[in-house]
């Protein structure tokens, strides 16, 4: 007796040969380059592309550059590319400024003795991170200063207008970070109190200086705080723009502490407030080193933001990295059709290496701190 | 009993230092009182300062004779303007350059965003290096390259670069034709305002019809053929006459009927050897010229057969795309849409008579004469502001697309929605709501940045302001006051988008 079903496969279907390719170079380049008809025509078009704008940036970079040893006639033949010697030339301009040649063991010692603290600092398995960060926070500025500006233990004073180059760049991008630290965790602290009148200078405060660019912010700095100040008092030049930058950048970083605020979770407040300690100890003790944990990359993002952005002070007349860059551009000695594109080229490269520098550190902190609580 | 005196007894209170609300209120009045002290203190000061240097306060400057020049302005501008007139002018230029700025910086923006995720690995790689590249330097620096080392370094007039249009470039800047409508333009301005919102209304109407009844009104579908052939006709007329240029032996007759050969090729199924001739010749005649003048030392021969083979190629994936597509009653009708909303207007052009003459720049002596001339200062700019900020929003985008969750493509693949469906109904409107947020404070930036303008002799409001009016007036603290609050409008303006934007797209959650 058969059954109704019309069909029963008795045979196994044949296997199917295996695939041709489970690896190698042309598996790979065809899921990656030549998937699709569509793909293959953007790889043409990407490939047409790259030969077109890579050789002469090659050309002008390394192919006819004329390196440290040519002179400036080779700078000026027909055809030549980037003029690496003249920046070999003014390099000590670009990283001094105008800074006392005989000196330049002061700000040299200055770099060095940041680099050694520093880089202790940021890999999280090396020790006495507690007297770490008090000698890079509070020590080494004091240091750094009496050490830049002379004037005790006999040496020679150096007024900060003859301070510059990458130098200053760097100073005012540590001052600007390590001063907008405690403010902007304490204006994201009032921001996020029940008190209504602290709450509202701090939004006001924040609000204010995230709306405005910081380029007004400069000239408020160097032309308005001469004026706030008790008549006869002289406000530095390079203080009127750290006072700015500061300002300016705490607000910023006080709203990203403030996401880290809210993103901790109601019970940890509670868990705090029960235990009965009081606001302080609450906040620096549970608040805070769970919610900054959170949100290290966003301040390290601040930071790239705010080292960008201390290229602005060449506008108010502070001789940072790009501003040496942009003087030296007419210096006749080295006049040649590619002195300004070698200039910018190589201060983009400077700023480049440390903001880079800067992003990748993030994105690894990133995932190191990423202790899947995430979904 | 002595227990129950215990208990009824109300709680020990605490001492008033004690009594959080009670601190509260202690602290605040402290705070207020310093940050008064502190203004009291400082606008003391001021007042001394300012007793001190016979200085004035007061807005009455605004209305004073400016007598400087503005080298940019979009009103007219003269020594006699006033000081309200030159605070207007850069403001107005802060809005030009930000417009110009975001469109561009948009569009740049999501090609990126997207490229960067592509799953071609060439394509992916060099969106990446543009993004990291960019993002890692100084605005200001980029401004500066823009200006004095590629604009600057631009030849001189009689030099000028000769763009397609009658587009010139020199040291000198853009130098770009003036449109010179006459009386009768207006009509074809609101015609074709007119016929814009018509096409959208009949598309919305269309697609509403469809959706209640499955399929488009028949009126639509038969209009749609008809459309369908004539814009494959103007198109196909567009792209032969490109050929024509390359090819001398062609000549007028054989383009229409080329032309008129694809159009009636359109209604029938053989409509994708259409498409496909179509897109070849595109490719070849576009690749062509594009690659002559990017490779001037490749020989000819050798262009012209690289153009070829790719352009075979693209003919290839559009036949394959134009095979793939729905019947024609299924279909969206854009041809139809396209052609009410240029249709319209050029009849109305033709029929009112009405004339759009251009003024070409020309090159006489010493200078360009005619036409209109942007300021270098405007174009690296722009320049400047788009690059910068395109990579911000490139990874907003980025952002965006990557937040929607993956089981959303995977929902749609099992549904067996292609792949571009797929983007366009599935993954963007959800990424819209991740992008949209970062992207309007993007914008914000954009505006912010513009300032820098500043810095390379753009006449927008911080340099015509803050720079030239201030060091004139030595009203410090008005002008600085003034250009605050244009700012802080501009933010307040943003973030009220931002909220009702955010109210209307938050997920409803249970």
């Amino acid at each position: 007796m058969t059954t109704d079903t019309a069909y029963i496969r008795d045979t196994f279907v044949p296997a199917k040969p295996a695939p041709g390719r489970t690896g190698g170079p042309i598996l790979w380049l065809r899921t990656n380059l030549f998937a699709t008809p569509t793909d293959s025509i953007l790889t043409v078009l990407g490939v047409v592309f790259l030969l077109w704008a890579v050789p002469p940036i090659y050309n002008f970079i390394i192919g006819q550059a004329v390196f440290p040893g040519g002179t400036v006639e080779d700078c000026r033949v027909e055809g030549a590319g980037a003029c690496w010697a003249y920046i070999h030339a003014r390099f000590n301009f670009f990283i001094y400024g105008f800074y006392p040649i005989d000196q330049y063991w002061r700000p040299n010692t200055v770099f060095v003795l940041g680099a050694a603290l520093i880089l202790p600092l940021l890999i999280p398995s090396a020790p006495f991170k507690r007297i770490n960060a008090v000698l890079f926070f509070l020590v080494f500025p004091v240091i750094s200063f009496y050490l830049l500006s002379g004037g005790v233990f006999g040496l020679p004073y150096v007024p900060t207008e003859q301070w510059g180059g990458l130098l200053v760049t760097l100073i005012i991008s540590l001052v600007g970070i390590i001063c907008s630290i405690p403010l902007g965790i304490l204006l994201a602290l009032g921001r996020q109190s029940d008190l209504p009148i602290i709450k509202t200078l701090c939004v006001m405060f924040i609000e204010l200086w995230r709306a405005v660019p910081l380029i007004t912010v400069l000239f408020m700095a160097s032309i308005m705080l001469p004026l706030f100040m008790p008549t006869g008092t002289n406000v530095d030049k390079l203080l009127r723009a750290l006072v700015g930058v500061t300002l300016f950048a705490s607000a910023y970083l006080a709203e990203v502490v403030r996401g880290g605020l809210q993103a901790l979770p109601r019970g940890q407040y509670e868990a705090g407030a029960s235990l009965g300690l009081s606001y302080w100890k609450r906040t620096s003790f549970i608040i805070l080193p769970q919610a900054i944990k959170h949100v290290i990359p966003g301040i390290v993002n601040n930071f790239i933001a705010l080292f960008k952005d201390t290229s602005l002070v060449s506008i108010v007349g502070i001789f940072d990295l790009l501003n040496t860059v942009q003087a030296a551009s007419s210096d006749i000695d080295w006049a040649s059709p590619t002195q300004a594109v070698t200039g910018y080229v190589f201060a983009a490269f400077m700023f480049w290496i440390f903001c880079f520098a800067m992003s990748r550190y993030s994105l690894w902190m990133e995932h190191r701190l990423d202790t899947g609580h995430k979904r | 009993m002595a227990v129950q005196d215990n208990m009824s007894g109300s709680a020990p209170r605490p001492s008033l230092l004690n009594d959080p609300v009670i601190r509260g209120i202690i602290y605040q009045v402290l705070v207020a009182a310093a940050v008064i002290a502190f203004f009291g203190w400082i606008v003391l000061n001021t007042a001394q300062n300012l007793a001190a240097q016979n200085k004035t306060t007061g807005f009455d400057f605004l209305f004073r004779t400016a007598g400087f020049d503005i080298s940019f302005t979009l009103f007219p501008w003269s020594r006699t303007s006033l000081y309200w007139q030159a605070f207007l002018a850069g403001l107005l230029n802060t809005l030009l350059v930000a417009i110009i700025g975001i469109f561009f910086a948009t569009v740049l923006g999501f090609t990126l965003g997207i490229a960067r995720l592509s799953s071609n690995w060439l394509i992916a790689r060099v969106a990446t290096v543009y993004i990291e590249t960019i993002r890692n330097i100084p605005l200001l620096l980029q401004l500066f390259f823009w200006y004095f080392a590629v604009l600057k370094g631009m030849p001189a007039v009689r030099q000028s670069f000769a763009l397609p249009m009658d587009i010139f470039i020199n040291q000198r800047g853009l130098m770009v034709p003036r449109p010179l409508p006459d009386g009768e333009f207006i009509w074809v301005l609101v015609a074709l305002l007119a016929a814009f919102a018509a096409a959208v209304a009949l598309g919305v109407w269309a697609t509403r019809v469809r959706t209640a009844t499955g399929r488009y009104p028949s009126q639509v579908v038969l209009g749609a053929k008809i459309a369908d052939a004539l814009v494959s006709f103007l198109v196909a007329l567009l792209a032969f006459s490109l050929l024509a240029n390359m090819i001398s032996g062609m000549t007028t007759p054989i383009v229409l009927g080329a032309s008129a050969l694809i159009a009636a090729v359109s209604v029938t199924r053989f409509a994708p050897f259409g498409r496909a001739i179509l897109a070849f010749v595109f490719g070849l005649t576009i690749l062509y010229a594009l690659l002559t003048s990017m490779f001037p030392a490749v020989p000819q021969l050798v262009v012209a057969a690289g153009s070829a083979l790719a352009a075979l190629m693209l003919a290839w994936v559009a036949f394959e795309r134009a095979s793939d597509r729905p019947p024609g009653e299924g279909r969206f009708p854009l041809a139809l849409l396209i052609l009410v909303a240029v249709g319209v207007p050029a009849f109305v052009y033709w029929a009112t008579g009405a004339q759009l003459a251009f003024e070409i720049p020309m090159l006489e002596r010493f200078n360009f004469r005619g036409g209109v001339q942007l300021p270098p200062e405007l174009v690296a700019l722009v320049f400047g502001l788009t690059i910068y900020t395109a990579a911000f929003i490139a990874e907003n985008v980025r952002g965006g697309i990557s937040a929607v969750s993956k089981g959303q493509t995977e929902a749609a693949q099992s549904l067996g929605i292609k792949e571009g469906d797929r983007l366009r109904l599935v993954i963007i409107p959800q990424a819209m709501r991740v992008i949209v947020p970062p992207l309007t404070s993007q914008y914000l930036n954009l505006t912010k940045n513009s300032s820098l303008g500043a810095a390379i002799g753009y006449p927008e409001l911080v340099n015509v302001f803050t720079g030239t009016t201030l060091n004139q007036t030595g009203k410090a603290i008005e002008v600085i006051a003034l250009t605050m609050a244009v700012y802080l409008t501009f933010s307040l303006l943003t973030s009220a988008f931002m909220n009702w934007y955010n109210g209307r797209v938050a997920l409803v959650e249970r």
